[in-house]
């Protein structure tokens, strides 16, 4: 469904991606793996086109991304970014269902409020935060309300930029399960940035480790303790020792 | 030698060269803000924002600028008039400054500094905490939605923040006239009604259109454009105030000569 092929960005002298080359199947869950400052949410924003690579290719069902019509193609995607980018001068509810209130999927209000409120159920959040602000909210309330935003208008692909960080372990263990399920029930394609090895297991079809700009190792996470590499081994069983510096 | 001499024109050249090029960008990038102030979808709630915090919370700073400056200039109008005897002028000099220059000029200079920084503060940190990327993501063009009702808000809306300072700029001087200057009121108020003629005004109106869209343009552009973290905020708040009141400055020159320059 997603194919990048050669994928290069660098900004200025920064050589970020350096040939990422990668596929996702459609209805598939594929985690990504790496340090911080690999270019994880680089890879991520290239392929919706917020960032443009220097060059490669990235395909959707075929079709080069940076020649698609936009609207129709955005309209596809729900993102959760790694700082939740929630709308501070918009109430919770209405970030939420900021996709439901205006374009192409606009609904009445109250129809809008409710799916939001029921979005937000589904991410741990109770009916009385529907209405505060996000800046009156603890980073990981925002976090969920991020992804309660991602998933409002049920879209075909969906990007989660490390949606467990910040959170508790049981929070953590919710949002793992409710990928999983918008996965499995929903058909949904996923694409999610962790470094919590217990979301890796719990959310992956597919793993793929992101090292010096280019995918080091990709399989299915069943393979994923058996391979030899040892970036992987060094990365999963969280070694400072190994071939990954630990001055970066 | 010649390299002395290359190196020295690249130096003088090179920043030149980025200029023009900055010129350029700001330019195309102008054109494309207004094409799509023109083109649907439209965001009339944000519109209503933006003259709400251009427009109307500018009304108090713009008025106490208009009438202390109307104060001010009655006072040296009749200094100077009295050197050759012609104290007489004062309500028609000060009608003809405050409409013409004084009210546009200032007036788009209190908003460089109250709304250039805001809009640029506030699209900067937009952009360094993604939500112009989320806004991107969830089908929303940033240009229609962040940048065309600002710029529309603001071409529409300091006009009538100029013709509101002028009405108070003028009754600054006619309050100084009457009580410190020995004027009559029926006569300043008459002198400057039968003076002031429909261009004197009108030209000055459409310097505040001119310099609104230079003030929300230049907030715009230098909060889309931001740098990352706070300093790159910081940075472009300030850039957006100076380039504001410079390019105001600027304009009201090139506007002055074409309009009245014989
Ligand atoms: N817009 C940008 N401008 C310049 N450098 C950037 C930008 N976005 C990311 N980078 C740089 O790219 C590298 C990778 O960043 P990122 O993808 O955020 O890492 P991570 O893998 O932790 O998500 C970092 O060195 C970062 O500084
Ligand atoms: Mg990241």
């Amino acid at each position: 469904m997603i194919e990048l092929t050669g994928v290069h960005k660098a900004f200025g002298a920064n050589r970020v991606l350096n040939g990422v080359d990668l596929r996702i199947g459609r209805g598939e869950s594929m985690v990504i793996i790496g340090g911080s400052g690999t270019g994880k949410s680089v890879l991520l924003k290239c392929i919706l086109g917020l960032i443009t690579p220097d060059s490669g290719t990235i395909l959707l069902d075929g079709h080069d991304v940076a020649q698609a019509e936009r609207d129709a193609f955005l309209a596809r995607f729900g993102m959760l970014f790694q700082g939740s980018a929630l709308f501070d001068s918009m109430t919770v509810w209405e970030n939420v269902a900021f996709r439901l209130l205006r374009g192409s999927l606009k609904r009445p209000k109250p129809e809008a409020k409710e799916i939001a409120i029921e979005k937000l159920r589904r991410v741990g959040l109770g009916p009385q935060v529907a209405d505060l602000f996000p800046a009156e909210l603890s980073g990981g309330m925002q976090k969920r309300v991020g992804l309660a935003r991602a998933i409002a208008a049920n879209p075909e692909i969906i990007f989660f930029d490390e949606p467990t960080t910040g959170l508790d372990p049981i929070m953590s263990g919710v949002i793992n399960d409710l990928i999983r399920e918008i996965v499995s029930e929903m058909g949904a394609t996923a694409m999610t940035i962790t470094h919590d090895m217990t979301s890796v297991r719990a959310i992956a079809d597919h793993v793929a480790m992101l090292h010096g700009g280019i995918v080091r190792w990709t399989g299915p996470v069943s393979e994923m303790d058996a391979t030899s590499d040892p970036y992987v081994q060094q990365f999963i069983h969280g070694r400072a020792e190994g071939p990954i510096p630990s001055v970066r | 030698m010649t390299d002395l001499v290359a190196g020295a024109l690249a130096g003088i050249g090179r920043p030149v060269l980025d200029l023009l090029a900055l010129i350029g960008r700001v330019t195309l990038w102008a054109a494309s803000a207004i094409s799509h102030m023109l083109r649907p979808p439209f965001y009339w709630r944000e519109f209503g924002q933006a003259v709400m915090q251009i427009g109307w919370y500018s009304l108090p700073v713009v008025g106490m600028t208009a009438i202390f400056t109307g104060g001010a200039l009655a006072l040296q109008i009749y200094a100077g008039g009295n050197r050759f005897g012609a104290e007489a002028v004062v309500p028609q000099i000060v009608a003809i400054g405050m409409a013409r220059e004084l009210g546009p000029v200032l007036g788009g200079l209190m908003v460089a500094a109250r709304v250039a920084s805001s809009i640029a503060a506030e699209i900067g940190t937009m952009k360094v905490t993604e939500q112009i990327d989320a806004l991107t993501t969830l089908s929303t063009d940033p240009m229609k939605y962040l940048v065309a009702p600002r710029l529309l808000a603001a071409t529409l809306t300091v006009p009538v923040l100029v013709a509101v300072g002028d009405s108070i700029g003028i009754m600054g001087g006619w309050l100084v006239g009457i009580t410190r200057l020995d004027f009559n009121s029926a006569t300043y108020l008459k002198n400057t009604a039968d003076f002031l003629e429909v261009w004197d005004v009108g030209s000055g109106l459409v310097k505040g259109a001119v310099f609104g869209f230079i003030v929300a343009l230049m907030g715009c552009w230098h909060g889309m454009n931001s740098g990352r973290g706070a300093q790159g905020v910081g940075a472009a708040t300030k850039a957006a105030v100076v380039s504001a009141s410079v390019l105001i400055l600027a304009a009201n020159y090139l506007l002055t000569e074409v309009f009245f320059s014989a």
